[in-house]
């Protein structure tokens, strides 16, 4: 190794145990639990419009708890998170302040967004119905994936995935928890194999002969599509067909990625500024191509892939109120022995 | 006063557990508890038995007999460290799957054209994640237990071959009973790795504590209660540890202090050679040949379809400057606590030792807030000093710095270090240490010039044990890294958090390349010694 190497991987490790303090007036913190790289080419366009340097740090469980033991001292801007419970949570524990902008409620619907301003979405995800191909079935209610006769055909991943409880939430926001239960042992009761895996391993599990239908997000299918996960995940993606689902008296599932400002931001300004670039047209835009998901925005445009889906009807129930029953989803999970 | 630093985030989850979480342990008595303390305790029974055999039958295969291959052997057995179970438990989940390579070879075979037609049971399943985590996992009693019977005097096994005993016999009633330590210490390091696991076990479907303990705390946003799990889990662990001292209480085997001569190997001639190379190759070829090939072939994919990330050299040196640091720190703290153990055995040294290991055993994001409230308390200890004496704010110093990351790896891996030391001491007689301080060495000394060097084998074992563990771990990584840092472990982890399977396994290699080094290193050092 010559001197240069050794200089250069001193510095490294130096950085390594210094960067955590060098926070300068003109750059970003982000703290998400949504995997950095997905944001990156949103974060690159503002860093070159702006000239303002954005950092990220991807943290999956315990953001808000960092973010709270770090206290006034923490270098946060800005917290992202892919699931609505997940940005309250965030309110609750109070580490996010509220914003005023004229921009962000004008791009963003209300039932979208905090209505303290707490928190914002910045793009959609539908939980979907993936049937095998072959499978003669136009239109799918939620309510159905408890009928008897998907016995041993029904694929998902583990109930207590927030994504899961978002939609036992969602259900319970509609019939009560009585008859979410009875709703929730039905299902348990179709499944094809464990509670399990990820929303992928339903396609890939529907091409395997392992089940029939899978309840899933939108946009894996769009990553499968389409090929950026690789040629294997083309064919998994090829082998199903997607339904919107809808509740009988409602519509289809939700669920949003989104931000708030931390409540202890240095430098609440710029980070206002990079909210309202993610609901721009052209920010938007990137969201759909990039991850396959609905803009927030109206009249942005959704990715082919995810348009061939058909119109998307958003369930008449607030997140604020789906939110709301998410614990007792969870619970209810548990009750019924959703996992076991 | 190593153990009280070590203890100390323990401290942090008993004080986050008593805030309280009413009506959360009725839930969970009656809803999840009772299957997923059944399922922990099956698994825990499973992995146990799987990974003991597997350890032990290679130890005495690669010691006591002598066949073609057998010099690979002794160190690629070693070779699953290197696969963390998550990644274990991704590869097995794809190669078994039915449009996998092997249930499409067998439906050829076969002559059926469907999945739907014809299908092999799911890999996810209890039984299945038993398999693979014990054959990831057995190494951790290969190593230890392969050491104590290289080591282990020829005269005993002599003695016992002179009354006319068998190979066999002498396994079961010499060369067992005098490696029990070193098993138990493997066996309990297995343990705890599965405790700690939650990718595997919940990719593969199993409901074990720890998973409860993700879900209260996720889902149900239930910090307190979360914790309390993590301590009833910590709890089972001490029982665990404290059952398997008790049972071995009034045995102490330790050397003679002759030199002694290693006990010669039968030397087998092929076929039936052959046979026990094939043996030993089994656990090689499950637990890591089969993930390597999977993850080789689709990284090669992956490079051809979008060229190797430029971030891989930075990962690089992240992960390996965090992984050298932290294990210098563990075996450090971990020779301390051994030997604190060894110069006064009494209650306050053991107990500061059982609990100082703990952290091992609870999942790693539990530890990580333990890390986080300990070291949250010291910043703000920090900046109110400099603040009154000097006039300015230090901010944070050791949140969302390296420093948080090496104190977490060592608080969560001293147990591989203070349990390893403590067994390479316990062989080394006492009578030494007595003819060392008779004739003037301090406990320094004696430490230096009598312990070290008797103990050379174990704390290299300890070292890359600890290394291989800090290279792959993942969870309290996430937590607690800094800003734009990214390790192997962490950027396999946001690859397959956004589902591009196949980016990650460029990752994951890498992790298997790096975990891969020391154990070839080992095995160099091993042999010079001999």
């Amino acid at each position: 190794m010559n001197t240069h190497a050794i200089a250069t991987s001193t510095f490294l490790v130096a950085s390594l145990f210094l960067s955590a303090s060098a926070a300068t007036a003109a750059e970003i913190n982000i703290y998400t639990t949504r995997e950095a790289g997905l944001i990156q080419p949103l974060l690159d366009a503002f860093t070159k419009s702006t000239g303002t340097k954005v950092n990220t740090v991807f943290l999956k469980d315990g953001l808000a708890e960092r973010v709270a033991t770090e206290g006034a001292s923490s270098p946060a801007d800005i917290l992202m998170a892919v699931d609505a419970g997940s940005l309250v949570d965030l309110v609750e524990k109070g580490v996010t302040q509220p914003v005023e902008s004229a921009v962000l409620n004008a791009a963003i619907p209300a039932q979208l967004r905090d209505p303290k301003g707490n928190w914002f979405a910045l793009s959609m995800r539908a939980r979907v119905l993936y049937a095998a191909k072959d499978l003669d079935l136009k239109s799918f209610n939620y309510e159905e994936l408890a009928d008897p006769k998907w016995k041993g055909k029904v694929c998902i991943r583990a109930g207590q995935h927030p994504y899961n409880t978002a939609l036992f939430a969602d259900y319970i926001a509609h019939y009560g928890a009585a008859e979410a239960e009875k709703w929730l042992t039905g299902v348990k009761a179709n499944l094809a194999r464990k509670a399990g895996g990820g929303d992928r391993d339903g396609a890939k599990d529907i091409l395997g002969g392992i089940c029939d239908i899978a309840i899933a997000n939108s946009y894996y299918v769009g990553l499968m599509r389409s090929g950026k996960g690789g040629p294997d995940q083309v064919k998994w993606g090829e082998a199903i067909k997607v339904i919107l689902p809808t509740f009988k008296n409602g519509g289809t599932q939700v669920n949003i990625s989104g931000a708030a400002v931390a409540k202890n931001a240095p430098n609440k300004a710029e980070a206002v500024k990079l909210l309202e670039y993610l609901v721009s047209d052209e920010a938007q835009k990137i969201y759909a191509e990039a991850n396959y998901e609905y803009p927030v925005k109206a009249g942005a445009a959704t990715d082919p892939i995810i348009a061939s889906f058909g119109q998307l009807k958003i369930d008449s129930k607030s997140l604020t109120e789906i939110v709301g029953h998410r614990k007792q989803a969870s619970t209810l999970v548990d009750k019924v022995g959703f996992d076991n | 006063m190593v153990a009280a630093l070590v203890a100390l985030p323990v401290v942090g989850l008993f004080l986050q557990a008593i805030q309280g979480s009413p009506g959360l342990w009725q839930h969970l008595a009656t809803t999840i508890l009772p299957i997923s303390m059944v399922d922990t305790i099956i698994l825990l029974l499973g992995v146990g038995i799987v990974s003991a055999v597997i350890g032990t039958t290679m130890a005495w295969l690669v010691t006591a007999y002598s066949f073609p291959g057998r010099r690979t052997l002794e160190w690629a057995l070693l070779l699953p460290l290197a696969v963390p179970t998550y990644i274990i438990a991704y590869a097995y989940l794809d190669i078994l799957h039915p449009i996998g390579p092997v249930q499409s070879v067998i439906r050829w075979l076969l002559g059926y054209s469907s999945p739907r037609e014809f299908r092999l049971p799911d890999v996810r399943s209890m039984p299945g994640c038993i398999l693979l985590l014990g054959f990831v996992l057995y190494p951790y009693v290969y190593m230890p237990t392969r050491v104590m019977f290289l080591t282990q005097s020829a005269n005993l096994i002599d003695a016992a071959r002179t009354l006319g005993i068998s190979r066999r016999a002498i396994f079961w009633n010499v060369a067992l009973p005098l490696a029990r330590p070193a098993v138990a210490v493997g066996v309990s390091l297995a343990l705890m790795e599965t405790l700690n696991d939650v990718g595997a076990s919940e990719f593969l479907g199993v409901r074990t504590l720890t998973v409860s303990i993700y879900t209260t705390w996720i889902t149900r946003t239930d910090l307190p209660g979360a914790s309390q799990i993590a301590l009833l889990l910590l709890l089972m662990v001490v029982a665990l540890v404290s059952f398997e001292r008790w049972a071995r209480r009034r045995q102490r085997y330790s050397a003679t202090a002759q030199r002694n001569r290693g006990f010669e190997p039968l030397r087998v001639s092929s076929p039936k050679g052959l046979l026990l190379l094939m043996l030993g190759l089994t656990p090689i070829l499950i637990g890591f040949a089969g993930p390597a090939l999977y993850l080789s072939t689709s990284a090669w994919q992956r490079i051809r379809f979008a060229g190797i990330s430029s971030n891989l050299l930075n990962e690089a040196v992240n992960t390996i400057a965090l992984a050298v640091i932290a294990t210098a720190t563990t075996i450090a703290f971990g020779l301390v606590v051994a030997y604190a153990n060894r110069l006064r055995p009494g209650a306050v040294s053991s107990w500061s030792y059982r609990f100082a290991t703990m952290g091992y055993a609870a999942p790693g994001t539990v530890v990580a807030i333990g890390v986080l409230i300990v070291l949250a308390t010291a910043d703000r200890l920090v900046d109110q000093t400099a603040i009154d004496w000097f006039g300015v704010s230090t901010g944070l110093l050791f949140i969302g710095s390296g420093a948080a990351l090496i104190y977490a790896y060592t608080m969560r891996f001293l147990a591989i270090s203070a349990g390893g030391i403590d067994a390479g001491l316990a062989r080394i007689p006492l009578s030494l240490d007595q003819a060392s301080r008779l004739l003037g060495q301090s406990p320094a000394g004696t430490l230096r010039h009598i312990h070290l060097p008797l103990s050379k084998a174990a704390l290299t074992a300890a070292g890359l044990l600890v290394f291989v563990d800090c290279v792959k771990e993942l969870p309290a990584t996430l937590l607690l890294r800094p800003l734009n840092i990214e390790t192997f472990a962490t950027h396999l982890y946001g690859e397959a958090a956004r589902g591009t399977y196949e980016e990650a396994s460029v990752a994951a290699l890498a992790i298997l390349l790096i975990g891969m080094l020391p154990v070839i290193l080992l095995s160099r050092i091993g042999r010079s010694d001999r």
